[in-house]
């Protein structure tokens, strides 16, 4: 099971801004080990938010993406109170959603 | 020789008509911001996003997590201030401890704690590269603990005789030189306004460099996507030194953070922080 993220929402003049920060190794599949042996690529590829359950944004994310990533965006018109979800799903599979109340 | 004499002389030009480029710059950059600005910026940029609350988070999770040949949870841990008591722990460490008779840093005393709640062998994880099986565990508890202190001013005890004797030694070993290239930490960390490429050396011997340099550590450091504890960070100063580490939690390396404890007295505690 993978960490959870930390997810932070503010309201900001009528909307929030959200801040994620994501726990994922993020491995681009090009390095090697000191065996000299590839490390299998293992990286994030779909990110999804909502508010209330309701899609706000999806991305599709690739290797060049840092380890531990942090993404950081706005959602128009989301008042506090409100409930911000964001789930990650990577190369192999796993998946991780977690939940914010925006303040 | 003559192809010598040809590269001399186009470098010559190339210097005198670099001057007037240079003269333009120079005007430019009184508007523009310098380069220590512009890595401030930056890393209020990074720290907004500090992947170190991962590690706290995690390490707040073992804390109460019973686990070890014991299966007991490091809630009854004495950091110093009782058992159990986290906040403001951080910034007493290193000090002397009644129980095992020595003065001991964060780490170290985590390691006592971890052999004597839950049943671990402590020489066995010290004795564990950085980064591997236990060590992780250990670097999240560390960023835990610290980050309960956040904020709050070094206070490091020197009441005890042992407490004093570890400074001096620390300030001895702060100074000695050796290794190939002759160095000591002095040698980076004893003069203002040094620097190893873009990266800002604090002046350890002063109060404000020392609450820098000591301050800061455990911290995230974005280059390695890794949180480093502050024995983490002595061992790679010991490697630029070229020089033997003195081992994990040894005497070495917690007299070393007394003297850099103590002389940061009053300053404030930002750790766990970000590093390039």
């Amino acid at each position: 099971m993978a960490d959870a993220m930390r997810i932070r929402a503010q309201s900001q003049a009528g909307n929030a801004v959200v801040r994620v920060l994501m726990a994922h190794e993020m491995e681009t599949g090009l390095r090697k080990d000191t065996a000299g042996k590839t490390v299998p690529a293992w990286h994030i590829t779909e990110v999804s938010a909502a508010l209330n359950g309701k899609p706000v944004l999806t991305a599709q994310w690739g290797p060049a993406v840092s380890k531990n990533p942090f993404m950081q965006f706005t959602v128009k018109g989301a008042k506090a109170g409100d409930k911000i979800g964001v789930t990650w799903k990577d190369n192999k599979g796993e998946t991780r959603s977690d939940e914010a109340v925006v303040s | 020789m003559k192809a010598g004499v040809t590269s001399i002389a186009v470098l010559v030009s190339a210097l005198v008509t670099a001057a007037p480029l240079f003269l333009v710059t120079a005007a430019q950059a009184q508007t523009a911001p310098t380069a220590a600005e512009g890595i401030a910026q930056y890393r209020a940029l990074l720290a907004d996003g500090n992947p170190a609350d991962l590690w706290e988070a995690r390490g707040e999770a073992l804390w109460k997590l019973p686990r070890g040949p014991k299966n007991a949870s490091l809630e009854s841990c004495d950091l110093g201030r009782g058992p159990g008591v986290v906040k403001g722990a951080f910034v007493t460490l290193p000090r002397y401890f009644a129980d095992t008779r020595r003065v001991q840093d964060l780490e170290s005393r985590l390691l006592t704690c971890m052999q004597a709640l839950q049943g671990f062998d402590a020489a066995e994880i010290a004795a564990t590269p950085f980064g591997r099986s236990e060590q992780v565990n250990l670097e999240s508890l560390v960023a835990y603990v610290s980050a309960e202190s956040r904020g709050m001013a070094f206070a490091l005890p020197q009441a005890h005789a042992d407490e004093r004797l570890m400074y001096e030694a620390g300030k001895r070993i702060f100074y000695f030189r050796g290794g190939p290239y002759d160095f000591s930490c002095a040698s980076c960390h004893g003069e203002d306004g040094k620097r190893i490429r873009l990266q800002d050396l604090p002046n350890i011997t002063k109060p404000a460099g020392a609450t820098l340099g000591f301050g800061a550590w455990p911290a995230y450091r974005v280059s390695s996507g890794e949180l480093w504890s502050m024995q983490r960070r002595l061992n790679d100063c010991y490697r630029q030194q070229r020089f033997p580490y003195p081992g994990y939690a040894s005497d070495a390396t917690i007299a070393l953070s007394v003297y850099m404890g103590v002389t940061a007295k009053g300053g404030e505690s930002i750790a766990p922080a970000i590093k390039r």
